[in-house]
């Protein structure tokens, strides 16, 4: 930004009339990207004050995962002895936390955004989506340096990209971005109502470490007793999020295993129960149904919309 | 002639909640004592505003004037009831800009600009202009939650009229500013009146509106009281007897004037 004025000055042309329409938002995700100029400003600031009046600034988005990556490897890995059957464990937890750590935080801090930005939202009309989506954007830019890590460390201890693996990858951050961008939604809508719904995401957060193949393996679900309940192993299946560490582990963990403690040679042979079965498949139908959760999120953000001025 | 602001039937209805948790609405309940209690601070209101109008809105605090103001500029949405408008809308309401507490004048403007729906080329075009007008000097890039309430509205005010707009919205604008501000915001409005922009102004001030508007439209208790020339409009309201103009110039804090005069 800078206070130079352009030195060419256009005069604005005069448009024709428009129509005669609604002055409120119609709003929608699509509103959301057709202004982008304002959404990269609110991505800014969000970034800027997000870590305002901090020594460590952005370095905390480091700092959060790799204290609770340290703490799981020294309890599950050393203490609980997972790192003796399983290889490469770091790997398959650190590709777990990534994913997960996007999520929360895109979650949490897309609750907090509408009430967060109440200045604005009271005396300016705009889609009020812009805020939840910011929020996305903003956990997906502090992500990146973790993939990165992530990345590097796969490399060192003997990753090889594969196609599905990429494929997969990919496939398990849109289905986490999906997700997180529509409960963003829906919460930041009734956070405005009700200040209870941040208290209820944050004890959320608390349960996301559990119920993911994040800090124990996939394997010890399908092989024990709970995996052979029919219902129980349906529910663990049908949490979009395990899809997603799974999806992340296969493209980052499993080509670093091969091979050692038993496990198959070739990236082919790997399957159940060490992954689920059809997780390809398994993961687009994810996808899809996160889609769906977005589209129900958006509707009701909408309706709750018209009242965010009032309430806040 | 073009309508600009078509308002039919607009009904605002607001909720008062008197308990707000759980344990305060299961005792009110058991008391049979009133959980919330809804009024209406827009009541079925019709008025049409032609292209080029310049409409002073007046009626005592608590009205409805601003809320009908946030209806028509999009912030809110009417209960039942239209609002339809024409182009671009740029404006105050409620003395004061949607501003970010924490972040600098600077990157307000630019963000204010951006929701008003100017792009980052306009925006740098007319930044010099606007913070000329403004006039707060080397506060530019302090956070604007330590502003006073004067440079808070004056700035917020130097975006507003900066904006390229078809109708331009001033809530009571002129109640924080110091006397040489008020003075070049009369000017500017004079200026952006006379290009056939349409103006919503609402003002307690009966000399301003006489100065500014050409038809007057008063609010009681959230029904529309009169809708006709300036002149009827301000002995309607009785406000001809007092030379309101010159109402105490101190600085009103924005919590108090948005609990008086803005929100209810």
């Amino acid at each position: 930004m800078t206070t130079h004025p352009d030195p060419v000055r256009i005069e604005p042309v005069l448009q024709p009339a428009p129509d005669l329409a609604p002055p409120f938002s119609k709003g929608g995700l699509i509103e959301v990207f057709r202004r982008r100029y304002l959404l990269k400003l609110l991505v800014q600031k969000e970034v800027r004050s997000r870590y305002q009046g901090s020594l460590l600034g952005v370095m905390w988005s480091y700092i959060q995962p790799m204290v609770r990556f340290c703490m799981y490897y020294f309890v599950i890995g050393l203490v609980l002895g997972l790192h003796k059957s399983f290889p490469n464990f770091a790997i398959h937890m650190f590709s777990a936390i990534v994913a997960m750590h996007f999520f929360t935080e895109t979650f949490s801090s897309g609750t907090r955004s509408v009430v967060k930005n109440k200045s604005i939202v009271r005396k300016m009309p705009m889609p009020r989506e812009m805020f939840p989506v910011a929020s996305v954007i903003v956990s997906a830019v502090n992500t990146f340096p973790q993939l990165a890590i992530l990345f590097v460390a796969s490399v060192v201890a003997g990753w090889r990209p594969d196609v599905v693996g990429v494929l997969a990858a990919f496939l398990g951050l849109a289905i986490v971005t999906v997700l997180g961008t529509a409960l963003a939604l829906l919460f930041a809508g009734l956070n405005v109502f009700f200040r209870d719904f941040q208290n209820i995401v944050s004890t959320f957060m608390v349960l996301t470490t559990w119920i993911v193949p994040m800090i124990y393996p996939f394997e010890k679900v399908a092989t024990s007793g709970l995996g052979h309940n029919h219902v129980f192993y349906s529910i663990y299946m049908s949490d979009p999020l395990t899809i997603a560490v799974v999806l992340m582990q296969r493209a980052f963990w499993i080509p670093t295993a091969l091979g050692k403690d038993g496990f198959p040679d070739q990236l082919g042979d790997v399957g159940f129960p060490y992954l689920p079965h059809n997780y390809m498949e398994l993961g687009l139908l994810m996808l899809g149904v996160s889609c769906i959760i977005l589209v129900l999120c958006q509707m009701v953000f909408r309706r709750l919309e018209g009242k965010f001025a009032e309430r806040l | 002639m073009t309508v600009s602001v078509q308002v039919e039937h607009a009904t605002k209805q607001f909720t008062l909640r008197y308990h707000r948790t759980i344990k305060q609405i299961t005792i009110a309940a058991m008391r049979r004592q009133k959980i919330s209690d809804t009024f209406k601070a827009v009541d079925d209101v019709s008025f049409t505003v032609q292209q080029g109008e310049s409409i002073g809105l007046m009626g005592l605090n608590g009205s409805g004037k601003s809320t009908l103001l946030k209806l028509v500029s999009g912030v809110m949405k009417p209960d039942s009831g239209s609002v339809l408008t024409r182009g671009r809308i740029a404006g105050l309401i409620a003395t004061g800009a949607g501003f970010h507490p924490q972040l600098s004048g600077r990157d307000n403007v630019y963000l204010n600009a951006a929701i008003l729906g100017m792009t980052e080329a306009e925006t740098k075009r007319k930044f010099d202009q606007i913070v000329d007008f403004a006039d707060i000097g080397r506060f530019l890039d302090t956070p604007v939650g330590h502003y006073s309430s004067g440079m808070f509205s004056r700035l917020g005010f130097a975006v507003a009229v900066h904006t390229e707009s078809d109708i331009f919205l001033v809530d009571e604008v002129l109640a924080v500013g110091d006397k040489p501000f008020k003075r070049k915001c009369m000017a500017r409005m004079q200026e952006i009146r006379d290009e056939g922009r349409t103006m919503l102004y609402v003002s307690h001030a009966a000399a301003s509106v006489r100065q500014m508007c050409d038809r007057v439209l008063v609010l009681e208790k959230g029904v529309l009281g009169f809708d006709g020339p300036v002149d009827e409009g301000i002995r309607y309201l009785h406000y001809d007897d007092a030379d309101t103009d010159e109402k105490p110039t101190d600085v009103v804090d924005d919590t108090e004037d948005e609990v008086l005069g803005a929100d209810v």
